[in-house]
């Protein structure tokens, strides 16, 4: 009896569970993972081997959607701010991320395409560049809160136009920061010597803390939320709407800067109209993944982050299935409907509908 | 009122626009060549930001051109600045065009108006005669010169990755076509992977990820081009896989970018096919040639593009050559 009442227990909570926002992502997962297993189990494998200089490092799928879904979680966090605040979204993050990477570059480099030494601490130079994008995104957000323009709209500016600055800033050339000159700055986008887990999954895993703990102490998601739902209702509640969509950019600028940061140190250098081509679009899947609505108001922030993951285990999974370039985004496209379409809150009532019907039935057996 | 003002300031900056273009009229009249440059953005690429500066280091008034240039990735926009040129009167339209279609209208103005065309670096559709010439880089020529160079290495098997550019681009098509046709006339050869990386390095490190961890053997990386090598090669010193000249990976790569051939030069990779950036010299032979009333023997002219071996490749070559 008394096992039976726990499965009951369990069972109340597997349905409420599926009621919940992270569901979705989590199911996404599962699914992903589910198929690997069945097609390839050795998709799961993970080998500690050494890389070119000596320092050991981990290698595998689970590794590879580790290290290169760190970027998109980052971006993931800000988008799902700016999502909820002003019910829009901002496009122009690839964009301002090769403007953020040119930015680090240029200090770094001053007007060399290959030095032979770094100009600036490369602390300074991320500095810089946390402070150039955090002004794009002031620029976006200003657009948004105070002149009431539509957030595609108004990140179309820097969609259309921020590559073309990447590339001015760096004089149209394309900086080399080659191992003998800055041994340390191929870290952030690959390893710490000695330790074999890729940085980019460190920095993803700090900037989540510090927006939990942001959360959690300040009410930056409450207020957020609030503003999302209701600007009107929560101005009446002496919220200042306009100042908190223009934060959420702000905010989505520094994310931008860290993406950034970690994009030019992978490969030592930039190129401005392919770097983080598209990354806008995952971002926004990530949060609608999440279950979050894309017109704004609850945000779940757990959920988002769990959906960058899902887009780059997706990713992985085709390039590890070699399905055939031509068929690449088809591919991608069926998966994302589906996905999609389970989120959908119609489709979601539907299926809680389903679970009810099947829960009498099985508490009927245990009676 | 302030709308007058504005027709006022207009009006004024019109007719200082109107004394500006009469000043370069006169100093044009020295002997000076008018030719009229459209081009696509030098932003686009590292290729586009070496034609662009060919041209200006070429077209100068030392050597007898006066010259005004326009920079459009869009269609439109370039048939409006050709269109300007045209009104402008220049001798020569020198164009790359963004898109294939649309040009016949504008072309045809242009002949009407005596406005010599020359295509370079894209060929467009249109009437043949609409234009003097045209000057083209051979992509399938390009491919077929690099996998050449492939066979000549006499591997007892090719296990290859090939890394694409964006799927459709006359790049692409030329740049896979030769490798594919071999792959299929011979046993040895095997695209052990065959993905579009979208001339991004960072998706070409994905995908030699990815290969290396489902643990398939492989020789040969072909990638279509540097940045995409490059990215292939991060993954491969993650690994530690060694690559380059005598070692167990081949990298092969396009476009000669100044770096790339550095990278052949060290020896870490093994081969870099040319894309030819440097029209200007084509274009300049060919006024020339119209100027002395000559008729050009061909209306297409093909390029010479290298493929660069590490293991000749000097400092020289670099220096020339690079991008």
């Amino acid at each position: 009896m008394e096992t039976k009442k726990k499965e009951n227990g369990f069972l109340v909570k597997l349905g409420n569970l599926c009621r919940n926002q992270i569901f979705i992502p989590i199911a996404a997962l599962l699914i992903l993972a589910i198929f690997n297993l069945i097609a390839d189990p050795s998709f799961y494998a993970i080998k500690l081997s050494y890389n070119a200089n000596g320092s050991p490092v981990l290698m595998g799928n689970l590794i590879t959607i580790l290290d290169y879904g760190s970027e998109l979680a980052i971006l993931a966090i800000g988008m799902t701010l700016v999502t909820a605040a002003s019910g829009g979204q901002d496009i122009s993050v690839g964009a301002t991320i090769a403007i953020a990477g040119s930015v680090i570059l240029r200090v770094l480099c001053g007007t060399e395409s290959q030095p032979t030494s770094l100009h600036a601490p490369i602390i300074v130079a991320f500095l810089v560049a946390c402070v150039v994008s955090m002004l794009f995104g002031a620029f976006n957000g200003a657009l948004v809160a105070y002149f009431k323009i539509q957030p595609m709209v108004a990140t179309l500016i820097l969609f259309t136009a921020g590559r073309s600055i990447a590339a001015w800033i760096n004089n149209n050339q394309l900086p080399v920061i080659s191992e003998e000159c800055s041994p340390t700055f191929g870290i952030f986008g690959n390893y710490i010597p000695g330790i074999p887990i890729p940085t980019p999954f460190f920095i993803a895993v700090a900037c989540i803390v510090v927006i939990f703990l942001v959360l959690k102490f300040t009410n930056l998601g409450l207020y957020t939320q609030a503003v999302g739902i209701n600007s009107k209702s929560s101005r009446l509640n002496g919220l200042n709407p306009e100042f908190i969509k223009f934060i959420s950019f702000v905010i989505l600028g520094l994310c931008v800067a860290v993406a950034g940061l970690i994009k030019v140190s992978r490969l030592n250098t930039i190129n401005y109209s392919v770097v983080a081509k598209d990354i806008e679009m995952d971002a926004i899947l990530a949060v609608a993944l999440g279950g979050n609505a894309l017109s704004g108001g609850k945000f779940n922030m757990t959920a988002s982050i769990l959906g960058a993951y899902v887009i780059q285990f997706l990713t992985t999974t085709l390039y590890k299935m070699q399905v055939q370039a031509s068929a690449l985004p088809a591919y991608k496209a069926i998966v994302v409907i589906l996905l999609v379409v389970l989120s959908a809150p119609k489709v979601r009532e539907w299926l809680g509908k389903l679970w009810k019907k099947l829960r009498p039935a099985s508490m009927k057996e245990v009676a | 009122m302030k709308r007058k003002l504005l027709a006022l300031l207009t009006a004024t900056l019109m007719v200082v626009g109107l004394v500006g273009c009469g000043g370069e009229a006169a100093s044009s009249e020295g002997g000076l060549i008018k030719v009229g440059i459209i081009n696509n953005d030098p932003n686009e690429s590292g290729y586009r930001t070496a034609n662009v500066n060919d041209m200006k280091a070429t077209f100068t008034e030392e050597n007898g051109y006066d010259a005004s240039f326009a920079y459009s990735l869009k269609n439109e926009e370039q048939i409006q600045s050709a269109q300007k040129f045209i009104t402008d009167g220049v001798d020569y339209l020198l164009l790359s065009a963004a898109d294939t279609a649309g040009w016949d209208s504008v072309l045809k103005d242009a002949q009407d108006a005596g406005v010599k065309v020359i295509l370079f670096d894209r060929t467009i559709d249109a009437d043949p005669s609409l234009y003097e010439a045209s000057i083209v880089s051979d992509m399938a020529k390009e491919g077929e010169t690099a996998v050449a160079w492939l066979k000549s290495q006499n591997l007892s098997e090719y296990n290859i990755i090939h890394i694409q550019g964006a799927m459709g681009s006359a790049a692409q098509i030329g740049r896979s076509g030769a490798l594919v046709a071999e792959a299929e006339a011979n046993a040895n050869w095997n695209i052990v992977e065959q993905q579009t990386a979208t001339w991004n390095a960072e998706n070409a490190q994905q995908i030699v990820q990815a290969v290396i961890d489902a643990g398939t053997p492989f020789n040969v990386i072909y990638a279509e081009n540097d940045d995409m090598a490059k990215g292939a090669v991060a993954a491969l010193d993650k690994a530690n896989i060694s690559h380059g000249v005598g070692k167990d990976v081949i990298i092969m790569g396009y476009d000669c970018n100044k770096w790339a051939l550095q990278e052949l030069l060290a020896g870490n990779w093994n081969y870099d096919g040319q894309c030819n950036p440097f029209q200007a010299s084509y274009i300049t032979d060919i006024i020339k040639k119209l100027e002395a009333g000559e008729t050009l023997a061909q209306k297409t002219i093909i390029m010479d593009e290298k493929g660069f071996d590490a293991t000749t490749i000097t400092q020289a070559d670099v220096d020339q050559y690079g991008i």
